[in-house]
């Protein structure tokens, strides 16, 4: 499904360099993948590489999806094509209706892809179920996208989104940070009730806390713009008792 | 200019006062005065030093002889309903060109409301009417009020009843039919709300044709003691005209006055209201929305002069700037010695398309009393690219994307239009103007 080459990536008209630099992934339909690594070590970039963020520019490598590379998609027709973040901090939007903004969403795919938009009663009647779902509080929803809720709430708000989307690719950037208990159970199910032979997930993470509630079948450990080791959900366990020390040793004598 | 040239323009607008019917003696002879005082000043140039002035070049003025348009009835209503927010619940007194219709008119008669001719009036009213107009508005020191005064025809006289709270708005739809062009209008309308009325006033200017026109409307508002009344401006030009609008209001004591606008299309426009708060607990509000194109050019001279202890104002303006067109928003407060606990806020956000749109922004607080609470804030930014991202990682299109950033940031202004039909009829300008705006290819 996704199988990305010795990708390189660096900011835009910055000078500090590369930060993803030559990382190499492929998720089968179907997996969940998890990639953990201390702050600073690219796993945001790359999530936000693979939505296809403007501030990003792959200097080398390759991303394709469905046998076919992205580089030059722009970031709509990525999502036409099932792919969706997560963000970690979702923007903020005044005067754009939660509503509006993921009925012109689904509109956009369906119209992408041949098919037939759903009519206004059948979209609220899905919109209505599936904020039920995610448990935001309907009264939020009337507000501006985003616009004063709480950290929380974004990420019910996400949630919501990949739950009317249906992608076949998820990118969960952080989803977990700042998350209470409740929040962090909207959020596994959310996912776990997604979970199905032909969709994947990716849960970018800094600790283990989600991959609690949503068991990984492969864990990558990221550092300095690699993935530097893969395993299964043991990994996980390790950085949780020990921290990334032994990752960041090795690979810094491995480089070195 | 030199003399020669000045003596030319003043000569068009010279053979129109010859030929204006002064109504009233009291009214002719105000007449007289204006037209003296708009000849001694003439149309203000944009300098250094000329603060109000500053940034708005009225050059295209001085180039051409605008001759004031001709009575015209020839309008449908199904025209009119088509061109300009319309429901058939509110009282809507129709203005076209020069003079006021009230054939094409409706539902004018209402139990707590007189809305009638003000020229006629101020004959058959002269007790309501001369105390008030130019007191509210006065023609001293500035040459469009001056000329509006020496030069409109009917004019609007509305008044609310002491203790009425009107539960339709009263429509006032001003309409330039189409047909030649350097004509002139001078729209002219009072509103009288007395004692503990409420009131919504809602004004319509609108545009029928394609050439290059001149409107120079005032509105006068005298409220009285408690009178609360909510004022709707919305002004749509043509890319050719010039629109120069003057709103004014004196408040007594405890009386509300919340006046909204929404301005786009001349070449020149500019909107200036200010509202005096001359006893306790008065309260303004000013908020607006302006958007431009092109080579347009919005100016925004929004003041409020605090006189008496516990006022509030509230001044919040926000802007789409869009090719090659400018906007002002000049904001002014003053709070005088006295005016103590007096809360003042201003605001000005703007949102730049393209390289080429330019915005001088200067909200200014001037306070003489030492118990106030005031504050100001102006913004000029771009769309914002992670907004634009988070929309697009969704599957919305980069054109729908800036569509829905656009319509988000004017929403908070659109959302105050209060009757419905007035902001549904908005909404759907924007649907029309957003899309058609130039960002130089940013978006």
């Amino acid at each position: 499904m996704l199988e990305v080459t010795n990708l390189h990536a660096s900011v835009v008209d910055a000078e500090d360099g590369e930060i993803l630099k030559g990382l190499d992934l492929k998720v089968e339909p179907g997996q969940v993948h998890a990639i953990m690594g201390p702050n600073g070590s690219g796993k945001s970039t790359f999530a936000n590489v693979l939505a296809g963020r403007l501030d990003y520019e792959v200097t080398d490598g390759d991303i394709e999806f469905d046998g076919e590379s992205i580089l030059e998609m722009p970031s709509d027709e990525r999502a036409h094509n099932g792919i969706f973040l997560a963000f970690q901090y979702p923007a903020e939007i005044p005067g754009v209706r939660p509503w509006q903004f993921l009925k012109a969403a689904l509109d956009a795919k369906h119209e992408a892809n041949g098919e037939d938009k759903l009519s206004v009663r059948e979209f609220s009647k899905l919109y209505d179920s599936k904020v039920a779902e995610v448990k935001i509080n309907p009264d939020l929803m009337k507000r501006s996208l985003n616009e004063g809720f709480s950290g929380g709430e974004k990420k019910r708000n996400e949630m919501l989104q990949l739950a009317v989307l249906q992608p076949r690719l998820a990118v969960l950037d952080e989803t977990d940070s700042g998350l209470d208990v409740d929040a962090m159970r909207v959020v596994a199910d959310a996912v776990n009730a997604l979970r199905s032979p032909d969709r994947s997930f990716i849960l970018v993470t800094h600790y283990n806390r989600l991959l609690h509630h949503i068991t990984p079948d492969i864990v990558h450990i990221m550092a300095d713009g690699r993935l530097v080791e893969t395993g299964g959900p043991e990994l996980a366990e390790e950085v949780e008792r020990d921290g990334y020390k032994r990752f960041l040793e090795e690979h810094a004598v491995a480089t070195s | 200019m030199t003399t020669a040239e000045r003596t030319k323009t003043i000569e068009s607008y010279a053979a129109d006062f010859s030929k204006t019917d002064g109504g009233a003696a009291w009214l002719a002879d105000l007449r007289k005065k204006a037209w003296a005082e708009f000849e001694k000043l003439g149309f203000p140039t944009a300098r250094r030093g000329n603060e109000l002035w500053k940034y708005t070049d009225l050059r295209r003025l001085d180039a051409r002889a605008f001759v004031r348009g001709e009575a015209e009835t020839a309008l449908s209503g199904e025209e009119l309903r088509k061109a300009a927010p319309w429901s058939d619940e509110w009282h809507t007194a129709v203005v076209i060109n020069v003079r006021f219709a009230p054939e094409a008119s409706h539902n004018l008669t209402a139990s707590d409301i007189a809305i009638s001719d003000l020229a006629e009036a101020a004959g058959t009213q002269q007790s309501t009417v001369e105390p008030v107009l130019t007191e509210i508005a006065p023609f001293e020191d500035n040459p469009f009020v001056a000329l509006n005064t020496a030069l409109f025809e009917t004019g609007l006289l509305i008044n609310v009843n002491s203790g009425a709270e009107l539960e339709q708005p009263v429509h006032i739809l001003h309409v330039v039919t189409d047909g030649p062009e350097n004509r002139a209008f001078y729209p002219r309308t009072l509103v009288i709300a007395e004692p503990g009325s409420s009131a919504t006033i809602v004004e319509t200017f609108i545009n029928l044709s394609e050439g290059s026109q001149l409107t120079v409307p005032v509105l006068e508002v005298s409220l009285g003691e408690g009178a609360n009344v909510r004022h709707f401006r919305v002004q749509l030009e043509n890319e050719h005209s010039i629109h120069i609008g003057t709103t004014r209001t004196e408040q007594p004591a405890d009386a509300v006055f919340e006046s909204t606008t929404f301005a786009t299309g001349p070449a020149i426009g500019r909107n200036d209201v200010h509202t005096n708060l001359a006893e306790e607990g008065a309260e303004t509000t000013l908020h607006g929305l302006y958007i431009t194109d092109g080579d347009s050019h919005q100016d925004n001279e929004i003041s409020t002069t605090h006189q008496k202890p516990h006022g509030t104002s509230h001044q919040f303006y926000k802007g789409i700037l869009a090719g090659k067109s400018r906007a002002v928003f000049s904001g002014k407060v003053l709070v005088q010695p006295g005016a103590m606990k007096t809360v003042a806020e201003q605001k000005d956000l703007n949102l730049l398309l393209s390289h080429g749109a330019e915005i001088d922004t200067k909200p200014s607080l001037e306070i003489y009393a030492d118990d106030v609470k005031c504050a100001h804030g102006a913004t000029a930014g771009h769309v914002d690219q992670s907004m634009l991202f988070y929309l697009m990682s969704r599957g919305v299109s980069r054109e729908e994307a800036a569509m829905m950033l656009v319509t988000g940031f004017a929403s908070e202004i659109v959302d105050e239009f209060e009757p419905e039909p007035l902001r549904d009829f908005l909404y759907a300008k924007l649907e029309q103007i957003i899309p058609a705006l130039d960002s130089e290819g940013i978006l």
